[in-house]
């Protein structure tokens, strides 16, 4: 069957397509319908949300740091600045594969694997995103010129200008300012992290620790637009960061050197305090080291040989160092046996060379083994006479010595100011009972009269203690800061700007009159033809009232070798020498201490006299005008 | 081709062709609403691509060059007969099949894609482009010698017949491309009154067609596009950074938009793409709402244009032509602002006229080009 013919159908078509074109037109329309309510739904419903995307995408708040406040000593000579230094910075975000950049670096600059270490270590402590990490410090001129020439392939690092802490006096101050060094992980755990955004240092030690508040200042800020790679493309609005305040020290640059001076290359520790106001004039513990190494990160090897170095110099002695204070604190024992009423100032005890406590055998000896006969006070202070003092311990018995010594700031601390100052150890029988789980035994009372036995102080305490016997019981906080920005330390504490360490009540005696009775005794000390310390009151040009004693070194410290020439050295007493001058109007109290010194009045008082010399005398050998005679008080005109 | 004298739409009356003496464009067989639209477009276009690409007055003059050569393409093609052109199509169609042979072959490789013949100082060409014109002809050539609507066998062979460039485009790879030329070959079959009931089972299948491929052909890579499609928050800083990105920038853009040359999220460089297939987002960004309602707005201007000249065409050809073209052209506009808005997944298709590029520009203009020879060359006994 023939298929039928099928003609072209021009209508149907055109009104097939027409059809089609219509349904096409309407699902257009539709979908057009769709996108519109998509871009509302975006535009308009989402509108917020999508804005605010937008806007944190672009804008980024950028810390800037403070400028520490600087640091001065009592003449305004700067102990602790900030110095311009160029750094290397990297940051991770830019430098696409970082850990190739950073071998670059270490090529570039000719640098070990050492470096490349620590560098990998920096750029892992990074905190933020886009935070350019500065990875190696104070970049020679050369240095940067090979940083500039080799840009091109190195993405992501620059050198930056920053201001990096300097201490122009080296070590000199090292156990007083301390130093800053960069913020560690567990630093950064505790650290306030909006205030610390901008800062890579942290005070680690001393002044700069202590008054780390008031030295970081307050961080300022600039919001920055960006682009997605993090590039700042303009600052849209500029807080200005607060600088730190600047501190201004008691400390005396010229009597800390002649007081290094004076020690020589011995190790100890000297502290001069000004005991009208607890102002510590210098602090010296010996040997010191440079802390300028800190602030950029020591190399382990430095830090290996510092540390392990037999003459300890990290050691604060002045105020980690605890030593039995021995024989200078028998004026204190004295002054106590007086106020309490025990003894008389004319008591005497005959002294055959040894004490004897009744019914016991045990022989406590002098000093002087062949006994000094009878002695009173004033001889048995200038003559350093322990059976005395073994006596009149036991007449006052632990709980008085105790109570006494401790009002002088033996056993705790003293200082106003000063970071981690141990609180060295006043022996009573509370103590023994609960670390011993011992009674206290009445030969034990015997050896704390003479500063020996489980008695402990730091030579800070007793330039304290020393200080107090020199103003009449008044206590000031031993501290380093004179002014912060012009606001006295007892300013800062009320406030609120200085944690409050109040000070103790002042100490009053009885009768006022025997602070001159035992001064008049210690004075006799230096100044006595028979005083232990008589060659140094030969050649004082002003009235010193001092004590000397030693220290016995018991055990071998931690750390140390065994090599049998240097345990004999390092097994000597240590000298001490206390002392506080002029007599009449006491305007420095001093307190040094020599490792190994043997002798405190051979050795230690004449450190101690320099001290005071190079404080109280003019450049003509003078007492300067000043700390002549006791300040007048205004006369009533009638 | 003789019978082709017999396919009037309807006789003219005398009336009719006093009343519609032939007009200086018409002599140029040029249409006036599409010239005005696209002149319209042209200069949008101009505006932000220049804010889209950070200023750079280089790029926008490139584009207002190839502007200038697309329109001088449609005014060319313009001048050709559509009944003419037809007598080529088959030929034109096999000729662009080798040509994508060629690229499969011996192709330029150019940002992981093969898409290019280049001969280096003589030709860079992309064979793809020239098929976005040439498939709906070559479907319309091929059911315009039947009656409508299609049977199986004229249905198939077209399937066939759209399926070969798809399949070798589809292998470059270009997924946007190939989905275009399948899409233009689709429509010309829609147009032509492809039975509901077909166009129904076909949608049915591609249910259970999906899920296969999900389990059995997808890569994962493919797998984790479709998956960051769906949830761009899941990988913000890979691949889901584009659309979260570029949403920010349409979304906070608002109903005003942030004022030209002032939108961030481009010009801080957050915006991939800003100035190719994601430039929807810089104007949205800039122009808001309202700005994209009138890009839109002209856009379907266009459509309706092109619909109006479907109905109206004279051939069959030209109608299943026009309608392809037509159609198609809305595929662009809304593959491209959904994807950008993130209703669609990510495919390579960029926004007509507004995203830069030289190549599609000259395409979409010469496809109106054939809707202008379409729609002008249909008087022309009336012109004896």
């Amino acid at each position: 069957m023939p298929e039928p013919i099928r003609l072209k159908d021009h209508e149907k078509d055109a009104r097939q397509v027409r059809a089609r074109a219509v349904v096409g037109a309407v699902a257009i329309a539709l979908l057009s319908l769709v996108l519109v309510a998509r871009l509302y739904y975006l535009q308009v419903i989402q509108y917020e949300q999508h804005s605010t995307l937008a806007e944190n995408n672009r804008i980024h708040v950028q810390p800037i740091p403070p400028n520490r406040g600087l640091i001065f000593d009592r003449n305004g000579v700067i102990l602790a600045d900030n110095r311009p230094s160029f750094s290397l910075t990297v940051t991770r975000e830019r430098a696409g594969d970082w850990q190739k950049v950073l071998d670059t670096i270490v090529r570039v600059l000719e640098l070990g694997p050492e470096e490349r270490t620590l560098f990998e270590r920096r750029v892992r402590q990074g905190r933020r995103p886009f935070e350019p990490v500065p990875v190696l410090f104070e970049l020679s001129e050369e240095q940067i010129a090979c940083i500039a020439v080799n840009q091109f392939l190195l993405p992501g690092v620059e050198v930056a200008a920053q201001l990096v802490r300097h201490y122009p006096q080296s070590e000199h101050f090292a156990h007083s300012v301390g130093y800053v060094g960069r913020i560690n992980e567990r630093e950064l755990k505790r650290l306030d992290p909006v205030a610390y955004s901008g800062t890579h240092h942290i005070g680690k030690t001393g002044v700069e620790l202590f008054y780390e508040d008031l030295l970081h200042g307050q961080v300022g800020y600039e919001e920055v637009e960006t682009n997605a790679r993090g590039r700042v493309l303009r600052v849209l609005k500029h807080t200005d960061p607060v600088p730190g305040k600047d501190l201004t020290l008691s400390l005396d640059l010229s009597l800390q050197k002649a007081a290094e001076a004076a020690l020589g290359d011995r190790r100890g520790a000297v502290i001069a305090i000004d005991p009208t106001s607890g102002e510590v004039l210098a602090m010296i513990s010996q040997p010191s080291y440079n802390p300028n190494l800190f602030v950029t990160g020591i190399s382990g090897k430095d830090y290996a040989a510092l540390r392990d170095s037999i003459d300890r110099p990290l050691y604060n002695r002045v105020l980690r160092g605890i030593y039995p204070p021995g024989s200078t604190i028998k004026p204190v024992v004295a002054l106590a046996g007086l106020d309490s009423g025990v003894v008389e100032r004319s008591t005497r005890i005959f002294d055959p060379g040894f004490f004897q406590l009744p019914n016991v055998d045990h022989k406590y000896r002098n000093w002087n083994r062949g006994g000094d006969g009878w002695v009173n006070m004033e001889a048995a202070i200038s003559r350093s006479n322990d059976t005395y003092f073994y006596s009149l311990a036991h007449r006052l018995g632990i709980d008085r010595l105790h109570r006494y010594l401790s009002h002088f700031g033996i056993g705790q601390r003293v200082s106003l100011d000063m970071f981690e100052e141990a609180e060295g150890l006043m022996p009573s029988r509370e103590w023994k009972r609960i670390k011993r789980r011992q009674a206290w035994y009445p030969g034990e009372t015997l050896i704390t009269g003479i500063g020996q036995g489980y008695m402990l102080a730091t030579p800070l305490q007793l330039a304290q203690a020393t200080a107090l016997l020199a103003n009449k019981g008044k206590w000031h906080r031993p501290r380093l800061l004179m002014k912060a920005d012009g606001l006295s330390p007892e300013q800062l504490m009320a406030s609120g700007l200085l944690e409050a360490r109040p000070a103790p009540p002042d100490i009053q005696l009885k009768d006022p009159h025997n602070w001159d009775l035992i001064s008049s005794d210690m004075q006799q000390v230096v100044h006595g033809a028979r005083g232990t310390a008589h060659k140094v009151g030969a050649t004082a040009r002003y009235r010193i009232a001092g004590k000397s004693g030693t220290a016995q070194v018991v055990a071998i410290r931690q750390g140390e070798k065994y090599d049998r020439n240097k345990l004999q050295e390092r097994h000597r007493d240590h000298a001490l020498f206390v002392a506080f001058a002029p007599a009449e109007n006491p305007r420095i109290a001093v307190a040094v201490m020599v490792e190994n010194g043997e002798s405190g009045s051979g050795i230690a008082a004449p450190v101690a006299k320099q001290v005071m010399d190079a404080w109280l005398l003019d450049e003509k050998g003078r007492l300067k005008a000043q700390f002549a005679a006791p300040p007048q008080e205004p006369t009533n005109a009638q | 081709m003789h019978n082709n004298f017999n396919n009037f739409d309807r006789t003219l009356s005398d009336e009719d062709v006093l009343r519609r003496r032939a007009t200086l464009l018409q002599r140029l067989h040029i249409d006036g609403p599409l010239l005005l639209l696209l002149l319209l477009l042209a200069a949008g276009s101009l505006f932000v691509l220049y804010s889209a690409s950070g200023r750079n007055l280089e790029l926008v003059i490139k584009q207002a060059s190839s502007f200038g050569f697309g329109m001088l393409a449609m005014l060319l093609i313009a001048q050709v007969e559509a009944r003419f052109i037809a007598r080529w199509v088959p030929l034109a169609y096999v000729l662009g099949v080798i040509l994508l042979g060629v690229v499969e072959v011996m192709g330029h490789n150019a940002m992981g894609a093969t898409r290019w013949i280049n001969i280096p100082g003589v030709i860079r060409f992309q064979p793809s482009e020239f098929l976005k014109i040439i498939m709906p002809a070559t479907i319309a050539w091929y059911l315009a010698r039947n009656n409508l609507p299609p049977g199986l066998k004229h249905t198939a062979v077209s399937l066939a017949l759209v399926g070969v460039p798809f399949v070798l485009i589809l292998r470059q790879p270009d997924l946007g491309t190939a989905m275009l030329i399948l899409a233009s070959g689709a429509f010309v079959l829609f147009v032509a009154g492809l039975p509901w009931l077909w166009i129904g089972s076909a949608v049915a299948a591609v249910v259970p067609v999906a899920v296969g491929m999900w389990y059995f052909v997808l890569h994962d890579y493919q797998k984790q596009r479709i998956h960051t499609f769906l949830d761009p928050e899941s990988d913000p800083l890979g691949t889901g950074w584009n659309i979260i990105q570029s949403k920010a920038a349409i979304g906070s853009g608002g109903v005003f938009g942030k004022g030209w040359l002032l939108g961030t999220q481009s010009h801080l460089d957050f915006l991939p793409e800003s100035h190719t297939d994601f430039i929807i987002a810089v104007l949205a960004e800039e122009f808001g709402l309202v700005g994209v309602c009138l890009l839109l707005l002209v856009y379907l201007l266009l459509i309706a244009r092109g619909m109006v000249i479907t109905v109206q065409a004279q051939t069959l050809f030209g109608k299943l032509w026009a309608g392809g073209l037509t159609m198609t052209f809305f595929v662009y506009v809304f593959v491209n602002i959904g994807m950008v808005s993130g209703l669609l997944p990510v495919v390579g298709v960029p926004l007509p006229f507004i995203s830069y590029g030289g190549t599609s520009l000259v395409t979409l203009l010469s496809g109106f080009g054939v809707l202008m020879s379409i729609h002008t060359h249909r008087k022309w006994i009336a012109q004896v």
